[in-house]
Formats: C-alpha cells, structure tokens, sequence
C-alpha cells in the first residue's frame, strides 16, 4: 500500500481523539455495447422483464459463451482512459454460488489475470487540489439477473434482461481519506468512461455503481477492519453512507468494541447501513478458469489501434485548456467536465476571444441548460449562434448588455443572433451626431449634476453615461456616450 | 422388398452405396431398424424413441435423393446420444434433473448429421450426464450388453458412459451412434461391446448442445460397426462452429480416403507405462497380437514411454468432477427440468439436486466442489493440471518418435452387471488407457480386435497426434483387416 501522507482537515474528531478514515472502490461499470459480453441478446436498459434472455443468458443445457470483441475494445479503452497497463493476456474465470438470479450457478469473471493492471486516476477536490488514486486492476465480468420482490407476496421474481450484461469492474486502491474524496473518484472514473464512451455512467439506471470499502484507524497508524458497503448508487449516497459507516465504526471502537469484516448494504431511506452477510457467511466462490472459454489473448496492433482512436482525455484537454486559452483552473475544470462540453467550448472559441467565450458558456449556456434541464448536447442554441453572438460583441454591433438581451431572446426562439438584432433594431448606435444629440438633452435637463462634475465629482461621469443609454434604448455604443460627455462637460 | 435382418444386417458404407443404387430407400431401411429396435427393448438402449419423427426424415431424405440431393450421410438411420440436444425431442442426459427437458435447440454435431442428410431413430440410454464406465448410472435404468459368455445368463454391461450407443450398434438396431467421450466413454464400450469407437482431436466436434460434463475433456464422436463406417460418419460430425470457443476451424479432410490400407514404413509406439500390475493376460496376449499383425503389415514396432501415464487417472479424477461440479450448478430446479418444492429456497435446491442426481454425479460433484475449495485448490486442481501439461508433454515426446500409438483400450472385458457398481475405484480404473490421450486432447479410437477367454470382445486402442485422425484412421483400418473380427452376439434378447 502505497504511504499517503495524513490530511489534518479530513480527520474526524472523536471522544478519544481524531481518527482517519481508510476507503478504497470496486465501482462497477456497465460496458455499453448492443450485445451482452458472451451471448448475443441485447443489452437495452427497460425492456420488457426476460424479453431480452438468450439461452446461454438463462443457463439452458449445453449451451456456450462466446466473447463479444465490442466488450473487450470497450475494457481496453476504460483501461486506457485510466492510464493502465492493458494485459494482452488474460484469463476468466468462474466465480461459484447459487441464486435464481444466476442461473448457470456461476458468473463469469477475471481472477488472478485481468485484461487490465495497474493504473492511475488524479481527482480533483473542491479546495482546488489534485490528488493521486491509485487503480488496482480493471477486470471484465458478467452481470446477474435481477430479483423482484415486490412483485408477489410470497414469491421472488426473476429479470434475466440485465443477466450477462457485460460489466467492468475497476478496483482501486485504499487511498481515499474522506467522503468528497470517495465521490471526487467516482465522478472521475464516470467521466473517463463517458470521454472514452465505454459506459454511459448513469448511476440511476444502475450503469455506474460502487462498492465502498470502509475502515478507520488512528491517523497513520496500523489499518482498522474494513466492512463493504454493496451496491451504492448516487455520489449523495456514498457520501451519506461513508459518513455514516464511520461514524458507526468509531463509535463501535471507542466503546471498546471490535469491528467485525462484513458486507452491509446502505439503506438511503433510513441513511443507515445494515448488515448483510458475515465473513463467516461469505461465499467460497470457488474460482477455476473457464473451461469453456480459451484465454483472451489480444494483438498489440489491435490495442495500438484503440489507443490511436481514443478521444483527449479529461485532464490533457484541461491542461490544453489553459495552456493554450488561459483558462482558469475552475473554468477548464468546469468545461471539460463532459465530452460535449469541451466540444461545444472549442467550437465557440474557434477563432474568438476564448476567456469571452469560457464566460458565455459557462455562465449564460450553462445556466440556461440547468435552468431547463437540457443536456447540451441536445441544446438548441448551438455553437455557432453563440459564437455569432459573442462576434457581434467584439466588432461592436452590440454592447454586452445588449448581448444578454439578444441571448434571452435566444433562449426563447433559438433565432441566430443577428436575426434577432435586425429584428427587434439592437444594432448599437455609434453615429456621434445622434449620441450628442442625446448628451445635449441630457445635459440641458440636468444643470446641477453637470455642475456638480465640473466641480470634481467626476465619478458623476457614470450616471450620465447611464441616463444616455436608457434614452437611446441601450443601442449607444457607450464608449462613445463616454468620450462625448467628456468633451461636453470637461471640455475634453 | 428385403427382410429386416438383411437391411440392418448392412454397415453405415454398404447402407450408403445400397441407397445409392436405388436397391433400398431409406423410408425401407427405417422402417426396418424401427420394426428391430421394437423387438430389443430389453438391452433398454433408448431413452425416447422417435419412430415419427424417424418417418419423416426418412421420407425428406428419399424426396431430396429423388431431386438429386445427397448428403453424405443421406437416408441413414443413427441412434442419438441422450447428452446431444434435439429439438423439441426430450433430452435427459439420463437424469431424473431433466424430466421432461425439451429443448428449443439443436446441437451443432446433430445439425450437422442432419443437415448431411442422417435420419433420427430416437436417443440413446447412457450414465447419468456422462459418469460412469457400465451405463449403470441411467435415472431410466441400466443398459444390457447385446453379448453374453456363452452359457452364462447374467446381463454383462456394455460398458459407459455411451452404454446405449455401444449396445444399439452392436445389436445392430440402429446402423451408427453418436457418443461422447470425456475420459473414455466412446472408446471403451466400444471395445465392450465389439464395435469401432474414435474420438476425435478436442475441439474437432462443437459442444455447442451437448450437456456438459467436463468442458476441457468432452469430444462427440461416433460409435459404428466398422472403420470406414467411424470415418464416413466423423466427417459429417466435425467442423469449425463459431457458437463454441474450443471448437477449432481446420480445414476438415476426407477420413475415408485415409483408409489406403498402407502402413509401411509407419512407426508405431508402444509405450511401456501401459503394461500395468495386474493386467489380465488375454489382454497381454491380444496387445502382442496387435503389435504383431501391425508388424506384418509394413509398420517399424518402437517401444516408447509416457512416463506421467500413472498419474493421468488421478488427474482426471480431479480436474473432471472440479468442471462437472461447476457445470452442473445450473440445474437448480428453477427454470427448467425437476423442481422439488421446499419450505425456502435452499430447502428448494437442496431437494431438488438431492431427488434429481444419481448417487455417481451427487459424487463427483462433491469431488469437484471438494477440489475447488479454498485451501485445497492449489493442492489438488492446480496441481491435476500441471500433470495434465506433463501429460501432454509426453505424447508430444513420443509422437516425435512415433506416427501412432498402439494401447489396449480398457483392462478387462465387459463384467457383469453390478459387479463393480459397489466399488467406484475399481470402476474409475476402468478408464485407465483412455484417460491419459483424453487429458491431452488427442484422437482415439477402439478397434475390436479379439475375444476374451469367455468369449466377450476386446478392443485395441490407437491413438494419434492432434489433427491426424487421417493417421489414426489408417491404422485403425489395418488393425481391422488384420483382426478379421467377425464375431456377433447371439441375440439372446429375442429368445
């Protein structure tokens, strides 16, 4: 275990003292791909219950898995995406246990040779640090089916839709220390695999999910027992369910008592974990190569050709992002969040002022998104209007304020900005002969202010500006009101 | 319209060229084998027989020879392993588990015999999901072996687990059988019961719906009266099938034309490590023969070792019930076959695989889960497979020396029935000639080639490289002709 140095801020304070808590990840991965990883039924999420089932899916007499190539590109990509070593060997293996949503009565899994090793993902964390997660190994395996028991009062029933779903499992190393942390990761992990379009990272749907591995100890001192809390599915879960399993951990310890190895599931509606089952309870998975199944073994060429497809990834486009457009560290964090958005900004600022560009879209794009709930991908303003928008800024048609106008309309009619200009006459005036008629009226109506100028409150200067452009309609190029009222009421 | 006898009295290559003169059709040659097998129910050789769905076929068969059609298994009337899974046709494996299975599939080596034209007369009777060496495992009660010692009213076994192959085909009640072979079980009751049995190289045949036993060792071949008729029948089983990730895309040649008779200046192996303790002397006795007639015939005799030989019984022991253990966790009584309700859910499996396994499976899966257990995985299945290499190692040394090997098939003749049904040990040694080219993954078959001294058939086994069952075949074929085996059972079951 690699020595990370004890973070003051992230200790908690206890009736004995402060304690540090030890968390390490097996986030679960969805592999997006039409066909499951070893049959060819589709992987559809919502389809009808068992309407999705081949009959390797279901476990039927003789029936064979045969690899999916699409899935393994996928692993190779993940893996890629989190600087790993790719295994061009590899093995899987069956993992034994009975369960009627199981029904070869094992699952398909990678043991002791993953098709990817060791990697390494750096999260960001809201004080504006980075820190460094190491990832253990990426293996591919199969998902279950799924048990409802809600459907009968006495009885479970069975959905084999999601049985055979191709999964990666990404196992990371005990390096997280706090809850922001543990979420920090998994948001990373979900977008690496979004960028490299391995998973759609919808934890909602169950796509992305993970299993936390909790412990606490004295800060720096020797590891506590660790319990495993299965299956969470939100960020606002794992953090609840992180705070809360400490909590419960030092609480136990500082009684005097003993943290037993477990499985425990988090309960969102009480925000509590339970116990599931005990070490003593646990499984002997009884893992042995898959006799039916030849290892996988991959071309390097094959790999280098992945490799040469993948997308920028997340933190080379930020660092672009404010090497080449000095960005800020917050604004390229926000932007390069998502695929779309990086490439939504990069077709804005194409050819434009790009902290101009960061602004309008981060600040105005984004709020409106939010404010409608509109992925951006699907937004309607695209990044050519923007991009007009934010042209006619620079070459002085319209004022910035102007500007937010025009967008509002945007918003409302998705019209292309200089449609909007012409029609509604936004163009800014900057005909000095129409400013100055507008000043001398403002000037003649307001003789003390203009005497109060002259007299030394020249920050007055502002208020005039302010009054001119209400008369004009906000259309008067304003450093033109400025330098004509100068000349005006300062004599230049 | 010739008499039943004579029709089925005919092997798989003159079924073939009769049809192809127009002397029989094969509406005629099933009618016959339908009428015969109706009259040897008490060797018990069929689970189901399907004499309407055999009508069916026969007649698309004549009606695609009629427009000029012919598959090269074209109108013949086979007998079908009750491990292969035939469409909407009930297949058990033998076992109580898989009451009432009819699957909404067919296997890729029947489709295949199928699609060559091949007739289904019904499914074969064998040890319950393939274990065993007597057929005496069978949910649907044991297989009688059609021979008997002269004078002795006993039923002898015909061997396992293709039991009910081995006997249909020496009954003659069907003209060729499909078995399956995963430490043994084509070639040895093939050598009980006086028959030709081959296995070809593993991933020759798709196990795409076959029931599984041991995944790494499980190869479908055929069971026939003859040589020829094992290479004309391999050829329609074999083939790339990309439903099965072992299944190997060769290039598949003609077996027939292997059969030259020719096998001069051939080196064939025997190796010292299979003259075991206690070893009968007619079985001796036929090995030396064999060597002998090989000798005559042009073939270089080169006595070899295959010094892990001693080990491969043990090895299988292990790694086959570790996969078995495995592979058989998916009959839990949940979606299909036998269902035992209990008060919960484990109560529920616990019933059901208790009602639903034969005492020999229950074994081997409690053999298997034993091996893979936490603890005694490295002690038993990692070490069963480092043997397994060292085994593989040694055919690979002496196939350096030799073109073929030469072995007895199994230690003894046929026994009679509950013999050694009490004694599984006695039972697994049974296997001890055939396990070993079965762990390796290499092509064997079983020539019968002499009797014992109270009359039951031997058979000798050849084995040969990966991919070379040409090699195999002739030899097989020379072995044939020199043994002149004519022997038949008296049919004691129409008495």
């Amino acid at each position: 275990m690699r020595e990370i140095p004890t973070n003051p801020a992230n200790l908690i304070a206890g009736e004995t003292g402060d304690w540090e808590i030890v968390m390490g990840l097996e986030i679960h991965a969805q592999v997006s791909s039409n066909a499951k990883l070893f049959s060819g039924a589709s992987t559809e999420f919502g389809a009808d219950p068992n309407s999705q089932v081949s009959f390797v899916d279901a476990g039927l007499p003789g029936m064979l898995p045969t690899i999916n190539e699409r899935c393994v590109e996928q692993a190779v990509r993940t893996g890629m995406g989190l600087n790993a070593e790719i295994n061009l060997y590899s093995v899987f293996d069956r993992k034994n246990y009975f369960y009627p949503d199981l029904p070869q009565g094992y699952q398909i899994s990678q043991f002791k040779q993953p098709i990817v090793g060791r990697g390494m993902v750096t999260i960001e964390l809201s004080d504006g640090t980075t820190k460094e997660i190491g990832v253990e190994r990426l293996h591919l395996e199969q998902d279950a089916g799924k048990s409802l028991h809600d459907q009968h009062p006495s009885q479970t029933y069975v959905d084999l839709n999601r049985c055979g779903v191709a999964l990666m499992e990404i196992v990371s190393d005990p390096d997280m220390r706090s809850a922001e942390e543990a979420s920090a990761y998994v948001e990373k992990v979900q977008r690496i695999v979004r960028y490299v379009g391995s998973c759609d990272g919808v934890m909602a749907e169950g796509s992305l999910r993970a299993d936390v591995n909790v412990s606490v100890r004295r800060p720096g001192g020797e590891l506590g027992t660790r319990c495993e809390i299965k299956n969470v599915n939100s960020m606002r879960f794992i953090r609840q369910a992180i705070e809360y399993e400490a909590r419960r951990q030092i609480e136990i310890l500082e009684d005097g008592g003993r943290i037993d190895q477990e499985t425990r599931l988090y309960d969102p509606n009480k925000g509590v974990t339970r116990s599931m089952r005990s070490k003593e309870e646990a499984h002997d998975y009884r893992y042995f190569p898959d006799p039916d199944l030849l290892p996988l073994e991959m071309e390097q060429e094959w790999v280098d050709a992945i490799r040469a497809s993948l997308p920028e990834l997340p933190d080379v486009k930020k660092a672009r992002f404010m090497a080449d457009f000095g960005l800020s560290e917050y604004d390229a964090r926000t932007l390069v969040s998502d695929r779309e958005s990086a490439d939504y900004y990069e077709a804005v600022a194409s050819g434009r002022d790009p902290k101009l560009s960061a602004n309008w879209v981060t600040t105005d794009l984004f709020g409106y998104l939010n404010r409608t709930g509109i992925n951006i991908a699907e937004s309607p303003i695209k990044a050519a209007q923007l991009g007009q928008l934010i042209d006619r800024i620079i070459d002085k048609t319209i004022s910035g304020r102007i500007a937010k106008e025009v967008f509002e309309v945007m918003c409302e009619t998705h019209q292309d900005p200089d449609a909007i200009i012409a029609e509604k006459g936004l163009k800014q005036v900057t005909d000095e002969g129409a400013i100055t008629a507008v000043v001398d009226q403002v000037i003649a109506e307001n003789p003390d202010k203009v005497a109060d100028v002259q007299g030394g409150k020249e920050k007055l200067l502002g208020w005039f500006t302010g009054q001119v452009m209400k008369l004009s309609g906000g259309k008067a190029n304003p450093q033109a009101v400025n330098k004509i009222l100068r000349e005006k009421i300062l004599g230049g | 319209m010739a008499a039943n006898s004579e029709l089925t009295g005919l092997t798989l290559a003159q079924a073939r060229d009769a049809l192809a003169k127009g002397e029989t059709t094969s509406v005629e040659l099933t009618e016959a084998y339908i009428d015969t097998i109706s009259t040897a129910r008490p060797l018990n050789a069929f689970v189901t027989e399907t004499p309407e769905k055999a009508m069916e076929m026969a007649k698309a068969s004549d009606a695609r020879r009629a427009s000029g059609t012919v598959g090269a298994m074209e109108g013949l009337p086979l007998g079908i392993k009750d491990l292969f899974c035939t469409k909407d046709v009930l297949s058990t494996a033998s076992s109580h588990i898989l009451d009432g299975f009819q699957p909404p599939y067919e296997s890729t080596v029947t489709t295949n015999l199928w699609n060559a034209g091949a007739v289904m007369l019904g499914k074969l009777n064998m040890d319950e999901f393939a274990m065993g060496s007597s057929n005496e495992t069978s949910h649907y009660g044991p297989v009688a072996n059609p021979w008997r010692p002269e004078g002795d009213n006993r039923t002898f076994v015909p061997g396992g687990s293709s039991g009910g192959s081995a006997s249909s085909v020496a009954a003659e009640i069907v003209v060729a059988a499909t078995g399956t072979d995963t430490g043994g079980s084509i070639r040895q009751p093939a050598s009980f019961t006086g028959i030709v049995g081959a296995k070809p190289t593993y991933g020759r045949c798709s196990r795409f719906g076959v029931v599984a036993f041991a995944s790494s060792l499980d190869q479908a071949g055929p069971m026939t009266r003859t040589v020829k008729d094992a290479a004309i029948m391999m050829g329609s089983m074999v083939g790339f099938d990309s439903m099965d990730s072992t299944s190997v895309d060769m290039p598949v040649p003609d077996f027939e034309s292997a059969l030259t008779g020719d096998i001069r200046g051939l080196k064939i192996g025997i190796p010292a490590e299979y003259r075991i303790d206690g070893m009968p002397a007619e079985i001796e006795k036929l090995w030396q023969q064999g060597e002998a007639w090989l000798r005559d015939a042009g073939a270089e005799i080169v006595p070899i070792s295959l010094p892990h030989t001693k080990y491969a019984l043990p090895a299988y022991y292990i790694v086959a019930p570790a996969e078995a253990s495995s592979n058989l966790a998916r009959y839990d009584g949940m979606r299909f076959g036998l269902r035992v309700e209990g008060q919960d859910l484990t109560k529920t499996y616990e019933k059901t695989r208790a009602e639903g396994f034969g005492a020999e499976v229950q074994r081997r899966i409690m053999i298997g889960t034993y091996v893979l257990s936490a603890g005694y995985y490295d002690a038993y299945y990692l070490k069963a497979q480092k043997v397994r290499t060292l085994i593989g190692q040694d055919f690979e040394q002496a196939f350096g020396q030799v073109d073929a090997i030469l072995t007895p098939t199994a230690p003894s003749a046929a026994f009679a029935a509950g013999e050694k049904s009490g004694d599984p040990i006695a039972m697994y040694l049974n296997d001890v000639f055939t396990v070993p080219a079965s762990m390796a993954g290499l092509p064997g078959m079983s020539v019968p080639a002499g009797l014992s001294d109270n009359g039951m058939p031997l058979g000798l086994q050849v084995l040969a490289p990966a991919f070379d069952e040409m090699t195999m075949f002739r030899v097989g074929g020379v072995l044939e002709s020199a043994a002149a085996f004519t022997a038949r059972p008296n049919k004691w079951w129409l008495a």
